[in-house]
């Protein structure tokens, strides 16, 4: 068995934590706004993986495998996860914006079970597992007592990125302040002349684009993508949100990596244990500290 | 208080069954063994869908994870009647032998035990509200699906195997039966009264004196019971119980049940239960007997797979036009009691 804390099992985790944040991130901006959980959220991670595995087959006949190839299809990916997630929202959510909350709950839930069974219910995706394509060749170095990939390295690089990205937006353009008004008082914000319909589908778009990128990552780095893939990747880094604290956007990249080394410690040790800590992390915070880690503590209007 | 008749519903309940068996019997063969497996299929989520509906809609909790109660009812009575006590397949016009009961008490602990799983899961998560207390009980239906995947002794992954077929429609009408009675006649108590109290709106029905947090424990352990005993059910009818069977999806599946019929309404949720479930074997059927075509290249097979898909359709569609439900708040006459008339 392998050394319990050793370096590999933090990068492992500092990978498999990437994957999570871009995830988490969509729920927990989404979540911000309109107080949804988004359950088909980890389906557009899902549909992230197959729009990146036909762009691979579409492009590779006039691009080698390599970085450059490696962006084409992280963008194609990424414009798909928003396309999906805009239209979701549009057809989905939007009508039920001031019906009680369960039913866009249960609507949430409607639209996942659609994507699932539609994805493995369409003939050319199949419910079969399919084999990612090797979209860059590997490279492999040792970094002390670790083994590092060149995948390890885009898998960081890429979620680095996107989150500077997105904290810069939010932190420094009037469109992230506008976000920010929507997410503390719908009515104010749109007595303040903010367009609040078109900032919720502008979350979904980032969240959705997040979501296509994980995807992409999900796809270089456990190379098997099949429908059911999003259920549990979206499952934990839900709980990686919350854990952060939900709503809150440095908390969910928190979370997420905290949940990542979490779970490939503890698979290293037993693998039922890698598979039930999220959800014993979950009952930890709703027990010990509910609004998470960055979390602020709110009252609840009556 | 005065005592409860129930003289419709067992009038109503016992002509069900006469018709049914009457139309089974070789003599008649209107319903074959097909049909019978739907009946019976639809029974036990009349079952399930009745006591989600007492979580989620009577009482304004929201579970996800009402399968992974009813695994433990299916693993635990299972474990009863074929691992421990070995019991035999059983003969033909048995019915009255000793098996049967204690196959029915084998249900009944297992009921127990899946009610006592949902005390320890409901008594820390009914702290929660709504969005925690659905990935909550979504969490913990995939940690029962996880430990059952990896308990050797009730096969893992394989399933418990082998089970005796001791469901029949006279079991399991019985069983429904007594559930539906022990449903309506919580609701419509003063216990029932106070759950509904709390959906509505919790913080008053705390301010008028209701200990919120022990009827949400209340109800969910009822549920999880019977849940628990639609489990056992479950797994004495396919005789064999697999963890695959009580994930996320098929608990969606019941979630849809409730939703569909109405939130709130049992006689809803019946009749929800009951009519998705024909509705889901013809399509299959029908579906079935689509020849493939040709679209280009390819051949294009619309197959049984596109039945679950029209199943999410409809429930997203029943949301968006429809929010309340087919029945909405309404019930039946014959599902309530019936008071006595004073002089």
């Amino acid at each position: 068995m392998a050394e319990l804390f050793s370096l590999q099992q933090i990068v492992n985790g500092l990978q498999l934590g990437s994957i999570y944040a871009l995830i988490a991130l969509g729920y927990t901006m989404v979540y911000g706004i309109v107080r949804l959980i988004n359950f088909a959220h980890g389906d557009f991670y899902m549909i992230g993986a197959y729009a990146a595995y036909a762009a691979f087959f579409l492009f590779n006949a006039y691009i080698a495998p390599g970085n450059v190839l490696v962006f084409i299809v992280l963008i194609v990916a990424m414009l798909v996860g928003a396309a999906v997630a805009m239209l979701s929202n549009k057809f989905a959510y939007k009508p039920l914006r001031y019906k009680p909350k369960l039913s866009s709950l249960v609507t949430a839930i409607g639209v996942s079970m659609f994507i699932e069974y539609f994805f493995s219910a369409f003939p050319p995706i199949g419910p079969s597992p399919r084999g990612f394509p090797e979209v860059l060749p590997k490279v492999m170095w040792t970094m002390g007592s670790a083994q590092v990939s060149n995948y390890v390295v885009i898998d960081l690089v890429v979620a680095a990125a996107l989150m500077t990205g997105l904290t810069l937006l939010v932190q420094k353009s009037p469109l992230g302040r506008a976000m920010r008004a929507v997410s503390q008082d719908k009515d104010a914000a749109k007595l303040m002349g903010i367009n609040v319909e078109g900032i919720i589908s502008f979350t979904f778009l980032i969240g959705g684009a997040f979501a296509g990128a994980a995807g992409l990552l999900a796809g270089l780095t456990y190379p098997r993508i099949m429908p059911y893939m999003g259920i549990l990747p979206g499952l934990k880094a839900f709980i990686a949100a919350v854990l952060g604290g939900i709503g809150n956007i440095p908390g969910a990249m928190l979370g997420a990596y905290i949940m990542g080394i979490a779970e490939t410690t503890a698979n290293a040790y037993n693998s039922l244990l890698g598979e039930g800590i999220a959800f014993v992390i979950l009952i930890l915070v709703l027990l010990v500290r509910p609004t998470g880690i960055l979390g602020e503590k709110t009252a609840d209007k009556i | 208080m005065g005592t409860i008749k129930l003289p419709r519903l067992l009038i109503a309940a016992l002509i069900f069954y006469v018709v049914v068996t009457i139309l089974s019997l070789d003599q008649v063969h209107i319903l074959n063994g097909y049909f019978m497996v739907i009946i019976n299929r639809s029974l036990i989520f009349v079952i399930l869908a009745a006591s989600l509906n007492l979580i989620n809609g009577i009482t304004g909790q929201f579970s996800l994870g009402h399968m992974g109660f009813a695994a433990v009812g299916a693993y635990v009575s299972g474990t009863i009647t074929t691992l421990v006590l070995k019991l035999p397949a059983p003969q033909p016009g048995f019915w009255i032998t000793g098996p049967i009961f204690i196959f029915m008490i084998a249900i009944v602990i297992g009921g127990i035990a899946a009610g006592l799983v949902g005390f320890l899961i409901g008594f820390p998560s009914l702290r929660l509200k709504g969005d925690y207390l659905a990935i909550m009980t979504l969490g913990f239906g995939e940690i029962i699906r996880t430990i059952l995947n990896n308990i050797d002794y009730v096969g893992g992954p394989r399933g418990l195997l082998g089970i005796p077929k001791f469901s029949t429609f006279t079991t399991i009408t019985l069983f429904t039966f007594l559930i539906i009675v022990l449903l309506r006649n919580l609701v419509q108590s003063s216990h029932g009264r106070a759950m509904l109290s709390i959906r509505e709106n919790e913080l008053a029905s705390e301010l008028c004196g209701i200990d919120t947090t022990r009827y949400k424990v209340m109800g969910f352990v009822i549920g999880a019971f019977c849940a628990g005993v639609a489990g056992g059910l479950l797994a004495h009818l396919l005789q064999l119980a697999h963890p695959t069977q009580y994930g996320f999806l098929p608990s969606a599946l019941v979630l849809i049940m409730v939703y569909a019929g109405g939130m709130g309404s049992m006689t809803g949720s019946i009749f929800a239960a009951f009519s998705l479930t024909f509705l889901t074997e013809g399509l299959r059927v029908a579906f079935d007997n689509i020849p493939s075509f040709r679209i280009g290249t390819m051949d294009v097979r619309i197959g049984t797979e596109w039945v679950m898909v029209i199943y999410a359709i409809l429930l997203i569609l029943i949301m968006l036009f429809r929010t309340e439900g087919i029945m909405g708040m309404r019930e039946a006459k014959l599902l309530i009691i019936e008071e006595k008339k004073k002089k």
